[in-house]
C-alpha cells in the first residue's frame, strides 16, 4: 500500500541541449572563415548600414594603394575589419543553429520503412514491404515495432506503445503514444521501445517536423520580421544622412581650407552610420529563435517570437498550467454527531486501495493531519472500484455483526446509495456539498453501512491545487501589461474559485473549442494580440487563430500544424517564457540601436577637431578627450567602433538582462545603461585606445 | 525696473498669455476640426468652388488637392508678380523679373517667405495684400489641413478616409485666421502700425533734408504675417521697421501672434485624440526647447559672447533696434527661427556667433518648437514616431504610438520625412560653396560666410524665411535654387505626413495597457526632446562645426 | 463642374476657383475692411504718426531722420541730437542694416571710427559712447536713441545752441520713454520728437 506522501511534482526542469551561456573565444574563431565568406557584396547588400561601411573599405583600399601612409593602411584594415566583425556576428549566431541541426541530422537515419499496403482499421494480416523512408507519402500506413525507428511524422492509429523522443526533446523518459486521442502524434526519427503501433504518414518526405526543424534552427528559412524591416528602414536613413552629411562636408571643408582625403571621409562616414546595430542586429534575430530553441521550444518564425512580445492575452488551461494536474483532499468535514477522526478514519479506510491521485491524497490527509494510523490495512476487505455507473469507490469490510460497507464518491450517487440502504441525506449534507462546490472544490461524500441501515458521514474537500508561484507569475504578466485568461472545463462556480485563488485576471468555464475560438476572435477584434496552448485536434483551429499558438510535442499533428510554435516538453507553462524571450528580442534591439546612436557624440568630439583643428585651431576646445594627434584621433575612433561590435556579440546572443516591470520602469532602466551608457563610454574607449595607438608610428 | 528684471517680466508675460490661450484657442481649433456643421458663408465658398463639404477623402485625394491647390497658387502668383505693371496700385514698379518671380511665388505658397526682393522697392499694394498676403491666409491653413489629417490618422479606425482638404482649408482660413487677423490688425493700427494706400510722398525733414515716406496696408498683412508664421515683411527691414513693428508691445503682441497657434496645437491634438495629457506632452517639448533657445540667444547677446565687435561697441546693438533692446530682439529671434516665421525685428547676421548660431539651429530641429502652423506639430508627431519606435522596443513591443503601430509602412514614411530637410539644406549648401560664383555672394568672410550659406538653404528648406541677410541671394541660381528647395523642403514631408496619416487610419488600435509605453509622462518629454536634439545635433554638427563653432571658438 | 473631364484636372480647376475665392475674401475684402475701420478710428496712426512743424509735416515720430549738414557727406550737424548710425542713409524706401558679422572687420574698424568720432564730436571720453551711438540699427530708421547717448550729447548741443545745460538736459529727460508698459522693451528717446522740441525751444 503507498503511504507516499503526495507532493507537487518538480516543475521539468529544461533540458539544455545546447549551452545557454555566452561564447568563447574558440566559436568567435570557428565562426572567421563564414564571416569572411560573407564580405561577398551580393551578401552584404541585404544589410544596408554594412554595406556603406564594405563601400567604404573599398575606397580606402584603392587611396591607400595609391597614397599609401600608415595611417591610410591602418585606416582600411579596421574598415574590413569592422566589417568581418559584423559578419562574425551573424556566423556565431548561425553556428549555433547549425551545431544544433547536426544534432538533429543525426537522428534522421536511413530508416526503413514498413508499409502497409492495404491497411483497414480491425484488419489484421496485412501484406506489407519495405521501402526507404524518403519514399512515404501522404496518408502511408506503416507499423513500427520495438526497437524501431518510426520512419516519418504521423499519427498512431492502432495500438500503443512506449517511445523514446530524446532525439528531438532532449528528454530520456520514454512517452506513451496510443491511437486515438490527443497522444496519438509520432515523429519521425523517434524510436519504439515496446509494443507494436500502426502510424498514419501525415508529413511528405522532405517536409518532416525534423527535417523542418533543421531548416529553422539553421536559419535557412530565416525571414526578416516586420519588426526588423522597421528598424531596417530606420537605420537606412539614418546611414542615408550621415552618408549626405559627410559628402557635402567636403566642399564646405575646401572652403575653410581644409579639404579632406578619401580616407578620413570614408572613416567619418563610417563612425557615425549605425554600424553596432546594422552589425549585430541580425544576429539577434537569429539568437532569440535560439534561445527559444535552448528551451525546448521550435518557433515556425521570427515572426511569431515577435508577436510573442505582444501578446496582450494569455489563455492558459487550467490543468497543468495552473493547477497541478490533479485534485487533493484538503479537509474533512464532517456531519452531525460524526466526529473529525471517524470521518478520517473511514475516509482513509475506503481509499487506501485507491491508488488514483486523488486517493492517495485522502490517504495523506488522514494520517498527517488527522491522525490516522497509517499501518491500518483494510483486512480481508474487498476493495470497491470506482466505475462510471456506480460513480463511487469504497471498501466492503467482513466482519461478525453482518459486516461495515465504506463509501465516497459524487453526493448524488453517495445519497442514492444511502437511501437505497434506508439512510437519509440530511440538508447539512447538502449545505456542505453546495458550500464546497462553490468554493470551486469537489464534494466527496463519505458514507457507511453498518448492519442494515447507512448513513453519511460526512464530506471530502477536494481542491484543486493551484501550482506554487502561479500567482507572483501572473502578478508579474499584469505589470507587464498581459492579461491572463484561464481555460477550464470546469463548472463556473468552481473555475472562478480557481481563478481567484490562483490570481489570473479572468476564466472561461465550461469551456468548448468554440467558446475558445470565440474568446480568442472577442480579444483580437479589440487590437489584442492572443496566445495560447493547445494540444489536441479540436484545438487546432483556435491555435491557428491565436497570434502565437503553442502546440504541445505530445499533441495531435493537427494542432502543431496549426500552431506557430512547438514546445519539445509539453510544458504549457512555458508560454509565460516565451513571451518574455520575444520582448527580450525586442529589447535587444531597441537598446543597442540607442547604443549605437549615442555613440556618435563621442566620434564627433573624436574626429570633427581632428578634421579641422588645423584649419580653425579654436576647434581644437572640441578635443575634449585630449586625443593625440589628428591621426590617432581618427583611428581610436574607428577601432572603437570595429572593437564595440565584438564586445557585444555576447550580448547580442544572450539578449539584455529582462525583468518584468511596467513599460516606463523597463524604460528607464534602458535609457540610463544603453543610451547613457552608450554616451559616456565611447569617450572613455576613445581615450583608452588613443593612449595605445599614439605609439605606432606615423600616427603621431 | 533694471534690465534684467524687466527682460524676464517680458518673456514670463509672454509665456502667461500664451498659456491662457492654449486651452480656448486649442480646444476651438479641435471643434472646427471635427463639427460636421458648415457655416452658412462656408456653404457658400464650396458653392462658388464647386466642392462637396461633405465628403470625405482618401489620404491619396487629400494630397491631390494640396498639390492642386498649392500649384495653381505657385503659377498665379508668378503670373501676378511678373504682371505687376500692368495692375493698379503698383506704385509704379515693373513687373518682377522670372527668376525672383519664381523664388517667391515658391516662397510665399510653401509658408517660408523668404524675400529675395526689397518690399519698398519693388512691390506694389495689390501685389502684396492681395497676390502675397493671400498665400500668407491659404499657405498657413495647408499647414494645419495637413497636421489634421495626421491627427485623423491617430484617432480614425479602419478607413481609408483623413477628412476633406477644401473644408479644412476654408474653416481654418474663415473661422480661425480671418477673425484673429482682423481684430490684430485693428489692435496694431490703434498702437501705431499704418494701414494706408499711400505711394512714397517725400517731406523736407526738421534738418531740412528730404525723406520718402512710404504707406501701404501694412497692419492687415503684419497681423497674417505673424499669425500664419509667414514673416514675409511689407518692407525689407521687415518686423525691424518702425512701420511693421512700431514700438515694444507691439513686437511683444507680434512674437505672441507667431507663437500662439503652434503652442495650442497641441491642445488641439490632445483634445482629438480624447486625452489632454499627450497634448501637454507635446507642448512641454516645445516650450523646453523655446525657453532654452531663447535663453541661450539672449545671453550670447548680453554678454556679446565671442564677438569682437559686440565687446567693442560696448553690447550687441548692430542690427539692433533701441526700441526693441537685447531681451526683444533675442526673444523674437528665438521664436521667429523656431516657428518657421522668418521675420526678424533684428538681424541675425549681425548676431553673436552663438546667438546667431542657435538661430540656424533652431531652424535644423526642423520647425518644431513650436514651428509653423500645422507644420511645426506634424514635425514634432514624426519625431514622436521615431522616438517611440526606438523607446517601445525598449519595452519590448512593437512599438505603438496612441494605440497605432508603428511598423515598417509608419516607419519608411516617417524615415523619408526625417531625411528630407537635412539632404535638401545640405546638398544646397554643399553645391552653393561648390560653385565660385555662388560662393562669391557672401558679404561677409571666412566661417561666417559659410554660415550665410548654410542658413539660407537651412531656411528655405525648413521654410523660415529669415536670412543672414548679407548673402546676396537675387541671382538666377539663388532664385530657383532656394526656390527648390522650399517647394521640396515644403511638399515633400507633406507627402510623407499624408501617407503616414492614411496608414495609420487604415489600422485597428492596439489596446493601451501595463506594457505599453506611457506617451504623456515626463519621462517621454525627456526622451522626445533627447530624440531631438540628438537627431538634428549628429546630422549637422559637421557643417555647425564649420560655421557658427569655428567662429564662436576662435 | 464638368464632369467628363480627367479627376486630375477638376482637381486643379476647384482649386483655382477656391484660391480667387480666397483671394477676393482675404486679398481684397480683408484689407479694405481694416483700412476702413484705421482710417475712420485711428487716422493719425495709419497715415504713419506724422509730426508737423509750423503746419508743415516733416516726418514720422516713427521714422528716424538724418541730422547732418547739408551736403554730400557732411558731417553730423552739431546743433541736433543725432540718431544712430544708419545702414541705409534713414531713407525709408531703403530700409536695411549692414550686415556684417559680429566678428567682421569691417565692422570692427567702423565701429572704432565711430567711438572716435562720437567721443570727440561731443567732447567726451570714448568710454562714455554708448553701444547704440556706434551700431546701425535693424532698420536703418531707428527715430530712437538711447537715454545715456541723449544725455551725452546734452553738452554739445546746449554749447552750440547757446542754451543753459540744464535745460536741454531737462528737455532730454521730458523726452525720456520709459519701457511700455513698465517692463516692455527698452527705455528710448525717440530722437525726431526731441529735435522737434528742441527746434520750438529755439
Amino acid at each position: 500500500m503507498s503511504t507516499t506522501t503526495v507532493q507537487p511534482p518538480a516543475e521539468p526542469a529544461a533540458p539544455h541541449r545546447v549551452s545557454a551561456g555566452g561564447i568563447g573565444p574558440g566559436q568567435l574563431l570557428a565562426s572567421v572563415p563564414e564571416a569572411c565568406r560573407k564580405l561577398d557584396p551580393r551578401v552584404m547588400a541585404k544589410n544596408p548600414v554594412m554595406f556603406v561601411v564594405e563601400v567604404g573599405a573599398v575606397l580606402t583600399t584603392l587611396s591607400a594603394v595609391k597614397d599609401p601612409s600608415v595611417f591610410a593602411w591602418v585606416i582600411t584594415a579596421w574598415l574590413w575589419l569592422t566589417t568581418v566583425f559584423a559578419n562574425l556576428a551573424e556566423a556565431v549566431a548561425e553556428g549555433r543553429g547549425k551545431a544544433q541541426a547536426d544534432t538533429l541530422r543525426r537522428t534522421r537515419t536511413d530508416t526503413v520503412a514498413r508499409r502497409l499496403t492495404d491497411w483497414r482499421p480491425g484488419a489484421t494480416g496485412v501484406a506489407e514491404q519495405e521501402v526507404a523512408a524518403a519514399t512515404l507519402t501522404l496518408g502511408d500506413h506503416v507499423v513500427v515495432e520495438a526497437g524501431q525507428v518510426v520512419p516519418g511524422d504521423g499519427d498512431v492509429v492502432e495500438g500503443v506503445a512506449s517511445v523514446d523522443e530524446s532525439a528531438i526533446t532532449g528528454e530520456s523518459a520514454p512517452v506513451i503514444r496510443e491511437s486515438g486521442g490527443d497522444r496519438s502524434a509520432v515523429t519521425g526519427g523517434t524510436k519504439v521501445l515496446s509494443d507494436r503501433i500502426v502510424v498514419k504518414i501525415t508529413s511528405r518526405p522532405g517536409e518532416t517536423f525534423i527535417d523542418r526543424m533543421i531548416a529553422l534552427v539553421e536559419g535557412a528559412a530565416r525571414q526578416k520580421t516586420p519588426n526588423e524591416i522597421a528598424l531596417n528602414i530606420l537605420l537606412a536613413s539614418l546611414t542615408v544622412v550621415f552618408l549626405i552629411a559627410v559628402v557635402t562636408l567636403q566642399p564646405f571643408a575646401i572652403f575653410a581650407g581644409a579639404g579632406q582625403s578619401i580616407v578620413v571621409l570614408a572613416a567619418l562616414v563610417v563612425a557615425l552610420i549605425p554600424t553596432t546595430i546594422g552589425a549585430l542586429l541580425s544576429a539577434i534575430g537569429i539568437a532569440g529563435m535560439d534561445r527559444l530553441v535552448q528551451r525546448n521550444v521550435l518557433a515556425m518564425s521570427g515572426r511569431a517570437v515577435e508577436a510573442a512580445g505582444d501578446v496582450n492575452t494569455l489563455l492558459l488551461d487550467k490543468t497543468g498550467t495552473i493547477t497541478l494536474g490533479n485534485r487533493q483532499a484538503a479537509q474533512f468535514l464532517p456531519v452531525g454527531a460524526v466526529g473529525d477522526g471517524e470521518l478520517a478514519a473511514a475516509a482513509h479506510l475506503s481509499s487506501l486501495a485507491d491508488e488514483t491521485p486523488e486517493g492517495r491524497s485522502i490517504v495523506v490527509l488522514a494520517q498527517e493531519r488527522y491522525g490516522v494510523r497509517g499501518d491500518g490495512s483494510a483486512d480481508g476487505g474487498e476493495f470497491v472500484p470506482f466505475t462510471a455507473q456506480t460513480r463511487m469507490s469504497g471498501v466492503d469490510l467482513p466482519s461478525a455483526d453482518g459486516g461495515r460497507q465504506v463509501r465516497k464518491g459524487a453526493a448524488a450517487s453517495v445519497a442514492a446509495w444511502v437511501a437505497e440502504h434506508g439512510g437519509a441525506t440530511g440538508t447539512q449534507v447538502t449545505d456542505i456539498v453546495a458550500r464546497v462546490s462553490a468554493a470551486g472544490g469537489t464534494p466527496l461524500v463519505v458514507a457507511e453501512r453498518r448492519g442494515g441501515t447507512a448513513r453519511v458521514l460526512g464530506v471530502i474537500h477536494l481542491k484543486d491545487v493551484v501550482k506554487p508561484g502561479m500567482r507572483e507569475r501572473f502578478d508579474e504578466l499584469r505589470r507587464m501589461g498581459i492579461k491572463t485568461v484561464m481555460i477550464t472545463g470546469d463548472n463556473p462556480l468552481t473555475a472562478k474559485a480557481i481563478a481567484e485563488e490562483a490570481g489570473v485576471d479572468d476564466f472561461l468555464a465550461e469551456a468548448t473549442p468554440e467558446d475558445k475560438m470565440a474568446l480568442i476572435k472577442k480579444e483580437q477584434e479589440g487590437g489584442k494580440l492572443v496566445a495560447m496552448t493547445g494540444d489536441g485536434t479540436n484545438d487546432a483551429p483556435a491555435l491557428a487563430q491565436a497570434d502565437v499558438g503553442v502546440a504541445m510535442n505530445t499533441g495531435t499533428s493537427a494542432a502543431k500544424e496549426a500552431g506557430n510554435m512547438v514546445d519539445l516538453d509539453s510544458d504549457p507553462t512555458k508560454l509565460i517564457e516565451i513571451v518574455e524571450i520575444g520582448k527580450q528580442l525586442l529589447i535587444t534591439r531597441g537598446a543597442l540601436t540607442t547604443f549605437s546612436i549615442a555613440n556618435d557624440v563621442a566620434k564627433y568630439f573624436a574626429i570633427i577637431p581632428a578634421m579641422f583643428a588645423s584649419a580653425y585651431p579654436g576647434l581644437d576646445r572640441l578635443n575634449v578627450m585630449g586625443l593625440h594627434s589628428p591621426a590617432s584621433a581618427i583611428t581610436s575612433a574607428i577601432i572603437f567602433n570595429a572593437l564595440i561590435i565584438v564586445v557585444l556579440i555576447p550580448l547580442a546572443l544572450r539578449g539584455v538582462r529582462y525583468r518584468p516591470a511596467s513599460a516606463a520602469a523597463l524604460l528607464n532602466r534602458n535609457i540610463w545603461v544603453y543610451g547613457a551608457g552608450g554616451l559616456v563610454l565611447p569617450f572613455a574607449g576613445i581615450k583608452l585606445i588613443d593612449l595605445v595607438v599614439q605609439f605606432i608610428p606615423g600616427l603621431r | 525696473m533694471n534690465d534684467t528684471l524687466a527682460g524676464w517680466l517680458q518673456v514670463l508675460a509672454l509665456i502667461a498669455v500664451l498659456a491662457a490661450s492654449y486651452r480656448p484657442l486649442g480646444d476651438y481649433l479641435a471643434h472646427l476640426l471635427t463639427t460636421g456643421k458648415h457655416l452658412r458663408a462656408e456653404r457658400f465658398v464650396y458653392r462658388l468652388a464647386g466642392v462637396d463639404g461633405d465628403a470625405d477623402q482618401k489620404w491619396s485625394v487629400y494630397l491631390r488637392g494640396v498639390l492642386a491647390f498649392s500649384a495653381v497658387s505657385v503659377v498665379f502668383l508668378y503670373g501676378f508678380l511678373r504682371l505687376q505693371h500692368h495692375l493698379m496700385l503698383s506704385l509704379g514698379f515693373p513687373g518682377i523679373g522670372p527668376g525672383q518671380s519664381f523664388n517667391t511665388a515658391a516662397s510665399f505658397v510653401t509658408n517660408t517667405n523668404w524675400q529675395s526682393y526689397s518690399g519698398e522697392s519693388a512691390m506694389g499694394h495689390l501685389v502684396q495684400m492681395s497676390g502675397l498676403a493671400v498665400q500668407n491666409f491659404v499657405s498657413a491653413a495647408v499647414g494645419i489641413a495637413v497636421v489634421a489629417t495626421l491627427i485623423r490618422g491617430f484617432t480614425r479606425n479602419r478607413t481609408d478616409r483623413v477628412g476633406n482638404f477644401w473644408v479644412d482649408l476654408t474653416r481654418v482660413v474663415w473661422r480661425l485666421l480671418l477673425p484673429l487677423c482682423v481684430v490684430f490688425a485693428i489692435v496694431f493700427v490703434a498702437s501705431g502700425m499704418v494701414e494706408n494706400f499711400h505711394a512714397v510722398h517725400t517731406v523736407t525733414t526738421i534738418a531740412g533734408q528730404h525723406q520718402g515716406i512710404t504707406g501701404g496696408p501694412v497692419a492687415s498683412q503684419e497681423a497674417v504675417k505673424e499669425l500664419g508664421t509667414n514673416g514675409g515683411g511689407f518692407y525689407n527691414a521687415n518686423s525691424a521697421h518702425p512701420f511693421e513693428n512700431p514700438n515694444p508691445f507691439t513686437n511683444l503682441v507680434e512674437i505672441y501672434l507667431m507663437l500662439v497657434i503652434g503652442f495650442s496645437l497641441p491642445r488641439t491634438f490632445g483634445a482629438m485624440v480624447g486625452d489632454h495629457r499627450q497634448g501637454y506632452a507635446i507642448v512641454a517639448v516645445m516650450g523646453l526647447i523655446w525657453a532654452a533657445s531663447v535663453a541661450l540667444i539672449t545671453v550670447n547677446e548680453l554678454h556679446s559672447v565671442s564677438s569682437s565687435a559686440g565687446h567693442l561697441a560696448g553690447g550687441m546693438m548692430e542690427g539692433k533696434e533701441q526700441r526693441f533692446g537685447i531681451w526683444g530682439s533675442a526673444l523674437f529671434a528665438a521664436s521667429t527661427t523656431l516657428t518657421s516665421t522668418g521675420a526678424v525685428n533684428s538681424f541675425h547676421d549681425s548676431f553673436s556667433p552663438g546667438g546667431g548660431g542657435m538661430t540656424i539651429f533652431n531652424m535644423m530641429l526642423g520647425e518644431i518648437a513650436p514651428g509653423g502652423t500645422g507644420s511645426g506639430l506634424y514635425g514634432i508627431l514624426i519625431l514622436a514616431v521615431v522616438a517611440v519606435f526606438v523607446a517601445g522596443l525598449m519595452v519590448g513591443r512593437t512599438p505603438e504610438y496612441l494605440g497605432k503601430k508603428l511598423g515598417g509602412r509608419e516607419m519608411k514614411f516617417a524615415s523619408l520625412y526625417i531625411l528630407t530637410t537635412p539632404a535638401i539644406v545640405l546638398i544646397g549648401a554643399g553645391v552653393a560653396m561648390s560653385l565660385p560664383g555662388e560662393r562669391a555672394s557672401m558679404l561677409n568672410s571666412g566661417p561666417h560666410g559659410f554660415s550665410e550659406v548654410l542658413y539660407a538653404f537651412t531656411s528655405a528648406a525648413n521654410n523660415n524665411g529669415s536670412a543672414f541677410a548679407g548673402i546676396g541671394v537675387n541671382t538666377d541660381w539663388y532664385n530657383t535654387a532656394l526656390g527648390l528647395a522650399m517647394l521640396f523642403g515644403r511638399f515633400l514631408p507633406m507627402i510623407f505626413v499624408l501617407a503616414l496619416a492614411g496608414s495609420l487610419a487604415h489600422q485597428q488600435p492596439v489596446p493601451v495597457t501595463a506594457g505599453t509605453l506611457p506617451t504623456h509622462r515626463p519621462q517621454f518629454v525627456g526622451l522626445l526632446t533627447g530624440v531631438v536634439l540628438i537627431v538634428v545635433g549628429l546630422t549637422y554638427f559637421p557643417a555647425l562645426a564649420l560655421g557658427p563653432l569655428a567662429e564662436g571658438l576662435h | 463642374m464638368p464632369s467628363h473631364l480627367p479627376p486630375a484636372v477638376r482637381t486643379h480647376l476647384t482649386a483655382l476657383r477656391m484660391l480667387l475665392v480666397f483671394t477676393v475674401i482675404t486679398g481684397i475684402a480683408y484689407p479694405l475692411l481694416v483700412t476702413g475701420v484705421a482710417q475712420a478710428a485711428f487716422r493719425h496712426q495709419a497715415d504713419g504718426s506724422p509730426v508737423e512743424r509750423g503746419g508743415r509735416v516733416v516726418g514720422s515720430s516713427l521714422l528716424g531722420e538724418d541730422f547732418t549738414l547739408p551736403g554730400k557727406d557732411a558731417g553730423p550737424d552739431p546743433k541736433w541730437f543725432q540718431p544712430r548710425p544708419s545702414a541705409g542713409g534713414y531713407d525709408p524706401t531703403a530700409s536695411g542694416a549692414s550686415n556684417l558679422g559680429p566678428n567682421s572687420p569691417v565692422l570692427i574698424k567702423a565701429i572704432k571710427q565711430r567711438k572716435a568720432a562720437v567721443a570727440a564730436f561731443d567732447g567726451v571720453p570714448e568710454s562714455r559712447v554708448p553701444a547704440d551711438a556706434v551700431t546701425a540699427s535693424g532698420s536703418g530708421l531707428d527715430p530712437d536713441i538711447s537715454p545715456a547717448y541723449a544725455y551725452e550729447q546734452v553738452d554739445r548741443v546746449a554749447r552750440v545752441r547757446h542754451l543753459p545745460a540744464a535745460e536741454v538736459h531737462r528737455l532730454v529727460a521730458g523726452h525720456v520713454r520709459s519701457r511700455s508698459l513698465g517692463f516692455l522693451g527698452e527705455p528710448r528717446v525717440d530722437v525726431v520728437d526731441l529735435n522737434l522740441a528742441l527746434a520750438r525751444l529755439g
